[in-house]
């Protein structure tokens, strides 16, 4: 048998706008790099198998699962975390939506209830109180805090919508 | 909750990655989208020393009329699916199955072609692709095979695939004028795996369906097509009589395991219940 190829890679990522490069194990998730190598922590490790959202960030423009990505996988692609988008002031409108409604308890969902309403919002302005939910489905609050979420989300597509007609 | 070490190669042609199964067979593990086998590397429930990633082949993305048939290959990931105005037109039983697949971070990543090599029992694919008759086209050192839907799935995640063989694209079957299809599934909560699902398509005429097919997932160790309750149906006024007795013969093709939550019989009860809302969407 032939020799493996490596375990570890040299890989380049556009995070946030700005490349990074760093020798990586092919083992290791995207949301472990953005913790353990980088130092972003906005981006949470809930369940690591793909069912609570915790670790959502953007790859390309389009939400993925942070821990359903190896790292490498992720080499020449832009990667968009909670840092960068609330930097940007592109989850502004949505950020204060959450506080004025108490969207939140404990937090630990909220960077990827943000990013994807922030999908949601940019993809499906028109979206319904049901959209949104559907929308949102994979993304787990333990704090029970749903209704408030949608409320809010619901305030922000609404206030997009009003601005577009006037 | 951490993946164990595995190598990883990235190839850039078909041909590489033919040759890195070839070489390493049942050592090494196909990467496509990954969003199932990834949860298993990190579950520790697999860790293979090498993985291949295929997402490098462009040869294996698009989705295209060929015939009369509509390939989508390997590659093609679900929201490519559930965005493509050729699967609404020409296989509109996938248009409508995508939906029920996990959540949209998922359906941006997850790939047609590994939901079939994976053969999960309460995945949605199967289910379409035995209903539908289509054609799964195999690539190997030595060129490509290809094999029906009916003969691809050999029992619990077990496929025709061979080690050193990848799935390269399936071909579906046009749905012909005048035929409607449905896809009907309950879960628990939206998103997650089917309790119970049917993907069902027939000729649809005055009140009676024709060349009806009804393939059930979440039955079994694979999807099942159900020939005889479809057979109970064929050309009958499709009444409360008919829609019975297909429920009725939908017993002798189903021999679901229980799950956690359900046993045998509630499966056939949920199965039956599905059925005659398929029935009635596909008359409509």
């Amino acid at each position: 048998m032939s020799r493996l190829p490596d375990t570890e890679l040299d890989t380049t990522i556009v995070l946030n706008g700005k490349p990074v490069t760093r020798r990586i194990p092919a083992r290791q998730h995207l949301v472990d790099f953005l913790r353990e190598e980088i130092g972003l922590t906005g981006s949470h490790v809930g369940c690591e198998h793909g069912v609570c959202g915790a670790c959502t960030v953007r790859v390309d423009g389009e939400i993925v699962r942070g821990c359903l990505m190896l790292a490498v996988q992720a080499n020449g692609r832009r990667v968009d975390t909670i840092e960068g988008l609330s930097d940007s002031g592109e989850l502004a409108a949505l950020q204060s939506a959450f506080h004025e409604r108490n969207a939140l308890q404990c937090g630990f969902c909220t960077p990827g209830m943000l990013i994807a309403a922030l999908d949601l919002a940019n993809s499906h302005p028109d979206a319904t109180r049901e959209q949104i939910r559907a929308h949102l489905s994979g993304n787990y609050c333990r704090c029970t805090g749903y209704q408030s979420i949608v409320d809010a989300i619901e305030a922000v597509l609404e206030a997009r919508r009003e601005g577009v007609r006037r | 909750m951490k993946a164990s070490s595995f190598a990883y190669a990235r190839p850039q042609s078909l041909g590489e990655a033919l040759a890195l199964l070839g070489t390493h067979r049942d050592a090494a593990r196909v990467l496509a989208g990954g969003q199932s086998l990834i949860p298993s590397l990190n579950m520790r429930l697999s860790s293979p020393e090498l993985l291949v990633d295929i997402n490098g082949l462009a040869e294996l993305s698009g989705i295209r009329l060929q015939g009369d048939v509509l390939r989508i290959g390997a590659l093609a990931r679900h929201r490519d699916i559930e965005r493509s105005a050729e699967v609404a037109r020409h296989v509109p039983l996938l248009a409508q199955a995508v939906p029920h697949i996990a959540h949209v971070a998922i359906r941006n990543v997850g790939t047609l072609g590994g939901s079939l090599a994976l053969a999960d029992p309460a995945a949605e694919y199967p289910a379409c692709a035995l209903a539908l008759d289509a054609t799964l086209i195999i690539a190997h050192a030595g060129g490509e095979r290809r094999v029906a839907a009916r003969d691809f799935f050999k029992g619990l995640y077990s496929t025709a695939l061979e080690p050193h063989e990848l799935l390269v694209a399936a071909e579906f079957p046009f749905a012909k004028p005048g035929y409607r299809s449905a896809f009907l599934e309950l879960a628990r909560r939206h998103g997650d795996y089917a309790i119970v699902g049917v993907a069902a398509q027939a000729r649809a005429e005055r009140g009676r369906l024709s060349d009806l097919r009804l393939a059930y997932f979440g039955v079994g160790a694979t999807a099942v097509r159900a020939r005889r309750a479809a057979a109970a149906g064929e050309g009958k006024a499709l009444d409360a009589q008919t829609v019975a007795a297909v429920q009725a013969a939908l017993g002798e093709d189903l021999d679901p395991s229980p799950d956690l939550y359900h046993s045998a019989a509630a499966k056939v009860h949920l199965a039956r219940v599905l059925t005659g809302r398929a029935l009635a969407e596909l008359a409509q």
